[in-house]
């Protein structure tokens, strides 16, 4: 039987606003607990909301990055549940008129494209952030105590909901990646995982390959990095899939990803069940952004991270592609001139991902010349050189005249020290134990601070410990 | 002639000499006349203020229209605020045990407004509680009385800012009206009150009943007074997302006349089973005297609005309010009830303690008109019959400048009548509710008495008529020339 996964998502995405959502309190992340907190966005009696306009504008842009339709009149709507981080004992979202819907959002792969429906993308508050203090794995049920932190209180959230399309673990992955890359193109969200603002729920269920509609579902929670997600996912359709061929039954549940133990378990059931009596928003009028706002948010929609990758994939493969894109690589490689651009983009994504260095700040034909030349330099040139490429006014001609040592009277008196050094080693070697070469190599490469020539250094190590 | 300035004060307020032997009459004593006695120089602010305060100390211990007195002084001419509205460092409670402490740390628009033109605040005034009443019988602590007979209720839910003004306790006061609870308050205790457009006067700062039919409005011996404290308190406020720019500037009455205006007499308002003979008679003589001054007098109809008003506005109003009371749940403010660890528990021990019997009624209600399968039949049917309402208003002023009717069915009726009977407690806002749930204003002023009762006249307009409103107020006005001092205070 060959079983196929329907997983869609639900994602939330934090926008940088300088103020939040319906209050002018600063927007920041990790500051002393309540801190950023003021009447409105601590409901206070008598306090109203007034929406944020960069906000509606930047969740317009979203919107059009995924290929929705905007509403010209959209409503703000109560969601009412009762929870301590939840002042004002409802949530302002979106219920049945969103800002955005009816879009798509294309997600390449190693075997073509996959086309991911969007049901909707629509403007809401974030809640605060509750601390249980004293229970098992911060969760609330057997706490000795809860603290809530009001700063997050308010911020601006879109929600994305896709449709059931993604197919994988993997590829609701991929999906996130690029949705975070497009995000964070678009400048509206840090969009990070580890800090919550970018946060993925995901409905799973499993069916057999070719049948129609959908089987019971559960919605899987807290996975906050990439990788959870395409494990959680991954592990629960396999449960799901291991009922199946038990003769079992799945039964519809909300389930909390453990990612120290990379297991699932469900909420308890009192945690789910509600009926948020929906209701438009009193306080607020609707939302009928300009056609003037919506052209502008179109024109500053660029090509997007999908396209890019299918573009790239031309030149490099599609791991190398996928990567420079989703690490926000592309545009340097663009700059830098070579015929190789395997190594182009090789060199992007190893050892100048590991010197850590700002690619926006990259001038790319000096580094062009670098990756021409990085077979003639020696490595920890090379090295220096690329941490050394995004500072102002860096010049490739410094490392390049810099060359290997390979000439013998150079490298013989270095050798014979440290053959003289490790009498012990020599003998073993010579007793035949050859795997000691390697250890030679690097002790010389260590004096040369990485200026020899490799392939000299072991052509003179063997002739002496030969001899 | 230029409006007369509400805040407008004398610059040397605390000139002593000629203003030390002024005798003020506060239960006569207009605004207007007060700010002319500053202006003057003929008395201070703070002799002013003081002669409020010890009319309060006299009477109020009666009335109890005051929750709170704070006794500001100041240059202007001072106000009451009901206790809805919040007030910076002065406890706001809005008639609740569950905000009893509650000392807010921000000012309510209006609140602002009135501080900013100089009006020091008396005090803070009953009313039911979240202003959930007709009556002010609602209030966690205890009742307000009728100045014209204590045994009576003064009407709510702004009966504490209608009985300070009628008993001379405050110049002017500023209650809110959601279902006619400025209007009925106004009509019972015999002053003038207006219900504005909704979206006129800002919201922000008002402890929240139903958002979609909260307004703030001034309560006042005179037309011209109320024309003037509308001006100050009217106009957009960035704060609430509701509020509007007046179209056109508030005017202060002046003639006396009512040529041209054309006057509807919806007959189901003034025809209604359980309206009093007596309140009737003085309302159809003051239909008369509109007429003699110049008014055209119509019959008209208003029949779905006057049939499914009530209805319509006891789902509307207690859906949101089940929304806007779930922020009182014991974790931020206000009453915290005693628990041990658990959340529900805290919840549902601290309303329970903290909320009053309507207030739990009308949350029931709401979050029942709200609940999963019943939205479309109840909230829904509801916001779909308001647009009728709305539409039904709307071609009857194609017609007309205002329409005529009772403010309320009844004089002030006895403490603890109708306490028991929530439904015939209801039934004194089916008059004020119809034209509210349309969003348009209305004025409330006195047309007589009937049992020696204060007899209330409503005059509704379209939207943003508020000025219409005045002139045809005014006008009447003077022509009863009623006496808005209880007779057993004269």
């Amino acid at each position: 039987m060959t079983w196929e996964a329907v997983v869609g998502l639900e994602i939330h995405v934090q926008l940088k606003t300088r103020t939040k959502m319906f209050c002018r309190c600063e927007n920041v992340w990790g500051e002393e607990p309540n801190t950023r907190t003021c009447p409105v966005c601590l409901a206070h009696p008598g306090t109203l909301p007034v929406p944020n306009r960069t906000a509606i504008e930047w969740a317009v842009k979203l919107g059009l990055a995924l290929d929705c339709e905007i509403a010209e009149r959209s409503l703000f709507h109560r969601k009412n549940y009762f929870y301590p981080d939840l002042p004002k004992g409802y949530q302002i979202s979106q219920y049945d008129v969103p800002l955005a819907s009816g879009g798509r959002f294309v997600v390449p792969g190693p075997d073509g494209d996959r086309e991911i429906g969007i049901v909707r993308a629509h403007l809401e508050e974030d809640a605060a952030k509750t601390v249980h203090v004293g229970g098992a794995a911060g969760r609330i049920h057997g706490a000795e105590a809860s603290l809530v932190d009001f700063n997050r209180g308010g911020t601006p959230l879109v929600e994305i909901v896709a449709e059931p399309d993604v197919r994988s673990g993997e590829e609701a992955r991929r999906f996130l990646q690029l949705l975070r890359q497009t995000v964070v193109e678009l400048g509206i969200s840090d969009a990070e995982m580890e800090k919550g603002s970018l946060r993925c729920d995901a409905n799973v269920s499993v069916r057999q390959a070719g049948e129609e509609g959908y089987r019971t579902k559960t919605e899987l929670k807290n996975m906050n990095s990439f990788k959870f997600v395409a494990d959680g996912i991954t592990a629960e359709v396999e449960r799901q899939i291991g009922i199946y061929e038990a003769g079992g039954k799945v039964v519809q549940q909300t389930l909390h990803f453990d990612p120290q133990k990379g297991t699932i378990a469900p909420l308890r059931s009192k945690e789910e069940a509600h009926d948020y009596r929906y209701f438009p928003e009193p306080d607020l009028v609707a939302i009928e952004p300009p056609t003037e706002l919506v052209d502008r948010a179109r024109a500053e929609v660029s090509e997007l991270p999908g396209a890019r990758i299918r573009r790239l994939e031309q030149e490099v493969d599609f791991d190398l592609a996928y990567g420079l894109v989703t690490s926000g690589r592309d545009a340097l490689y663009a700059r830098v001139p070579g015929d190789d651009r395997r190594a182009v983009a090789n060199v992007l994504m190893n050892q100048l991902a590991a010197a850590d260095v700002d690619p926006a700040k990259v001038n790319g034909e000096e580094l062009g010349k670098l990756i021409e030349a990085r077979e003639t330099i020696p490595r920890q040139a090379l090295l220096d050189a690329l941490a050394a490429s995004s500072d102002a006014g860096f010049s490739a001609d410094r490392y390049l005249s810099e060359t290997t040592v390979s000439d013998a009277s150079a490298l013989d008196p270095v050798i014979d020290g440290i053959l003289a050094a490790n009498p012990g080693q020599v003998e073993a070697y010579r007793g035949g134990k050859e795997g000691l070469l390697g250890f030679f190599v690097g002790q010389v490469m260590k004096e040369t601070q990485g200026k020899a020539d490799p392939r000299a250094v072991n052509e003179r190590l063997r002739e002496k410990l030969g001899a | 002639m230029a409006p007369w300035n509400p805040s407008r004060h004398s610059g040397s307020g605390s000139q002593p000499a000629e203003a030390a032997g002024a005798v003020i009459d506060t239960l006569r004593l207009t605004a207007e006349a007060a700010a002319g006695l500053l202006e003057r120089g003929e008395v201070s602010g703070d002799e002013l203020a003081g002669a409020f305060l010890a009319a309060i100390e006299a009477r109020d211990p009666e009335l109890h229209a005051y929750l709170h007195v704070e006794g500001e002084r100041g240059e202007g001419v001072p106000i009451a605020h009901k206790d809805v509205i919040t007030t910076k460092g002065i406890p706001t409670t809005a008639g609740s045990r569950i905000l009893e402490g509650y000392t807010p740390v921000f000012d309510s628009t209006v609140a602002a407004r009135c501080k900013a033109a100089g009006l020091p605040i008396l005090g803070k005034t009953n009313l039911d509680e979240f202003a959930m009443g007709s009556s002010t019988e609602n209030s966690a602590f205890g009742p307000t009385r009728n100045p014209w007979d204590p045994e009576r209720v003064p009407g709510g839910s702004s009966g504490g800012s209608a009985a300070a003004v009628a008993g001379g306790l405050a110049p002017w006061a500023l209650g809110t009206d959601t279902g006619g609870s400025v209007k009925q308050p106004a009509s019972l205790c015999g002053v003038v009150g207006l219900r504005p457009t909704y979206g006129t006067v800002s919201r922000y700062g008002i402890v929240a009943f139903a958002s979609s039919l909260d307004q703030v409005g001034p309560l006042t011996k005179t037309v011209r007074d109320n024309a003037g404290l509308y001006a100050l308190i009217a106009g957009k406020d960035p704060c609430d997302s509701t509020t509007v720019e007046l179209p056109a500037p508030v005017v202060v009455p002046e003639g006396t006349d009512l040529n041209g205006v054309r006057i509807g007499v919806p007959k189901e308002m003034n025809e209604a089973e359980g309206i009093d003979p007596g309140v009737s008679e003085r309302v159809n003589e003051a239909i008369r005297l509109a007429e003699e001054l110049g008014a055209e007098i119509e019959e008209t109809s208003l029949p779905r609005s006057v049939d499914y008003g009530l209805a319509c506005y006891y789902l509307v109003a207690p859906a949101e309010a089940s929304s806007n009371l779930a922020r009182y749940d014991g974790v931020r403010y206000g009453h915290r009830a005693e628990v041990d660890g658990d959340l529900t528990a805290l919840y549902s021990r601290t309303r329970r303690e903290g909320f009053g019997a309507e207030p739990k009624r009308r949350i029931l209600l709401g979050t029942y008109a709200l609940s999963a399968g019943y939205y479309d039949a109840y909230y829904g049917q509801a916001q779909k019959v308001r647009t009728v309402i709305a539409q039904e208003h709307a071609a009857a002023f194609e017609r007309f400048d205002v329409l005529v009717s009772p403010t309320s069915p009844t004089v002030a009726f006895k403490i603890g009548e109708k306490a028991e009977n929530p439904l015939a407690m209801y039934l004194s806002d089916v008059l004020t509710i119809p034209s509210n749930m349309a969003g348009l204003p209305g004025l409330s002023l006195p047309c007589g008495l009937a049992e020696g009762l204060p007899v209330g006249l409503q005059l509704i307009g379209p939207q943003f008529s508020e000025n219409t409103l005045f002139r045809v107020g005014h006008a009447l006005e003077q022509a009863i020339g009623f006496d808005y001092v209880p007779e057993r205070l004269r």
